[in-house]
């Protein structure tokens, strides 16, 4: 049981690892410009932690844990929801401009 | 299936991100992030144990209601603050999924309650301890950036000190907690990391709010990652970790645009002390004030004017004016850029947004390096709100707070027009020797007011 456990922890953290370097030279790409809209994409997706509060609020009935389990989930939602459409309206005023300066030229 | 499914999700959050390169692949980004999180929500609704599936489907609508008329609502110039807020909200997402996995641990197959694996104490601990944090000092941000607290940085004796202590307490409140699996400690965990969060962000002073914007935005990764390894789940894993990478990326981009080590923002209390001795020797200098009718003489008879924005454009909500104005300087046949400073405004690319908004092209608006060198020459820089970022003696006075920190060289171009509200000094508390040039033209007044002023001495 312990070494399976170790072995949970250290696939783990090979992921996590991995990740921080992919994590490293993707956020470097992202040109300057789109550093706003890069802050409300990573705010929506770091509410994938909505994954744990579903698996909290899942089982039937009411306890404890149901209960953070749902408030987890409500506050997630705010989060994706806000973090994915400011970020949608932020990058569409990036687009409107480009289209106005093309019909100029 | 299911970890399959987690991992097409977990690509497409990385390549939301990859989309951020080039505004025009970025709003797919957006898109491959929204169809990752829908993958996401329902490959966990599809697990066994997941049953209640109103109460979710309610809470989900809940949240996304209040998400989405916010988000809908907000005005472009509140974006600092809108962010500090989700960014509360990601940490208290993540106490309470740490604190539901504590109290029902077989539902996230991690042990018996009483008889938690050890591993997984310590990751919910960790966990918890980011994601209080988090919530707190994003919350003080907030208020700090909203105004509802005052934006200037509160020192007390031992300050540092304290933090450590405190931070030392949790610790041993961890460890205590990983042995003896108490309630009552997990709460003490969560009200002492809360107070630490306030305490961390509260000697840090409203420009630095990009830094700390951007921290707290990986702490959230890190919150994330801390629950993904109490899970075992490598989709939160490798998502906590590109938030986590891209907050802690930004925080140094915004750091080394101050040329202020992170440690040196972090520890805080900058500015506001010098104000009043930096200010008494230019006393007797002499200012040349001008007015709107100045200002646009000066720049119709010009090729080139280059636009420097800063935070006070922000407040004045000058952006749409200003871009009027350059509008007809364009009609005119003068060439207009804007240069952006990284870190003027109060979060990471805030002006960028800002004059996005105003319908400013974006093939117009320049960072610091690709547009620094084409001041020299440039006939006119128009500062509008900003101060320390033009500042001259961050390259000469070794005795400046702000010595060392990367400039626009607005003194190089022919003439500078500063529009400003008064004659205080910026942020840093240093008096800007540029206001006292024969070339500098200063234009006192409300930002929004002094363009809208400029653009009808234009038109006339």
């Amino acid at each position: 049981m312990e070494a399976h456990s170790s072995e949970v922890f250290v696939i783990g953290l090979t992921v996590f690892f991995l990740a921080c370097i992919i994590g490293y030279y993707v956020v470097w790409s992202v040109t300057p410009a789109l550093h706003s809209p890069l802050m409300g994409v990573t705010n929506a997706i770091s509410s994938v932690i909505i994954v744990g509060a579903i698996l909290a609020a899942g089982p039937q009935g009411f306890d404890t844990s149901k209960i953070f389990g749902l408030i987890g989930v409500v506050l997630a939602s705010v989060n994706i929801f806000g973090g994915f459409l400011v970020t949608y309206r932020m990058l569409s005023m990036f687009k409107k401009k480009t289209k106005k300066t093309k019909e100029k030229e | 299936m299911v970890a399959i499914l987690y991992l097409v999700s977990a690509l497409l959050f990385i390549f939301a991100l990859r989309g951020l390169s080039h505004p025009e692949s970025s709003r797919m980004g957006n898109i491959f992030g929204v169809i990752g999180m829908i993958i996401a929500v329902f490959t966990t609704l599809m697990f066994k144990s997941v049953l209640s599936y109103y109460e979710i489907g309610a809470a989900i609508l809940i949240g996304g209601a209040i998400g989405s008329f916010i988000a809908l609502r907000i005005e472009m110039t509140a974006l600092p603050q809108l962010v500090a807020a989700f960014h509360s909200l990601v940490g208290l997402a993540a106490v309470f999924v740490a604190a539901a996995a504590f109290y029902d641990p077989v539902a996230f197959s991690i042990g018996k309650v009483g008889s938690i694996k050890t591993a997984s104490l310590v990751e919910m601990s960790i966990g918890t301890f980011i994601g209080a944090i988090t919530f707190s000092g994003s919350v003080l941000a907030f208020g700090k950036l909203q105004g509802t607290i005052s934006g200037k940085p509160i020192v007390f004796k031992f300050q540092h000190l304290i933090n450590a202590l405190i931070f030392f307490l949790i610790i041993f409140l961890i460890v205590l907690f990983v042995i003896n699996q108490s309630p009552t400690i997990f709460w003490t965990i969560v009200v002492v990391s809360i107070l630490l969060g306030f305490l961390v962000v509260i000697p840090i002073g409203g420009a630095d709010m990009p830094v700390v914007v951007s921290m707290l935005n990986s702490y959230s990764g890190w919150a994330a990652c801390g629950i993904g390894f109490t899970l075992s789940n490598n989709l939160l894993i490798i998502t906590g970790a590109l938030v986590g990478a891209s907050g802690a990326i930004l925080s140094y981009i915004m750091s080394k645009g101050m040329n202020r080590s992170i440690i040196n923002v972090v520890l805080g209390g900058f500015g506001g002390e010098q104000d009043t001795s930096a200010s008494k020797d230019n006393s007797d200098k002499i200012v040349k004030q001008g007015n709107a009718e100045d200002a646009a003489y000066i720049m119709k008879n010009a090729d080139s004017v280059i636009i420097v924005p800063g935070y006070g454009m922000a407040v004045a909500q000058a952006q749409h004016a200003l871009r009027e104005m350059g509008d007809i300087l364009k009609k005119e046949g003068i060439e207009v850029r804007y240069a952006i400073h990284p870190v003027a405004g109060r979060m990471p690319g805030h002006m960028n947004v800002l004059l996005a908004e105003a319908n400013v092209p974006y093939e117009e608006v320049l960072e610091l390096d690709e547009i620094n060198h084409d001041f020299p020459m440039t006939e006119v820089s128009f500062v509008i709100g900003a101060n320390d970022v033009t500042n001259p003696a961050a390259k000469t006075d070794e005795s400046s707070p702000i010595f060392g920190m990367p400039i626009l060289d607005v003194e190089k171009s022919q003439s500078v027009l500063f529009v400003k509200r008064s004659m205080a000094t910026g942020y840093s508390g240093v008096d800007n020797e540029l206001f006292y040039r024969d070339n500098t033209t200063m234009l006192f007044g409300d930002a929004k007011k002094m363009c809208e002023d400029i653009v009808k001495s234009l038109s006339s």
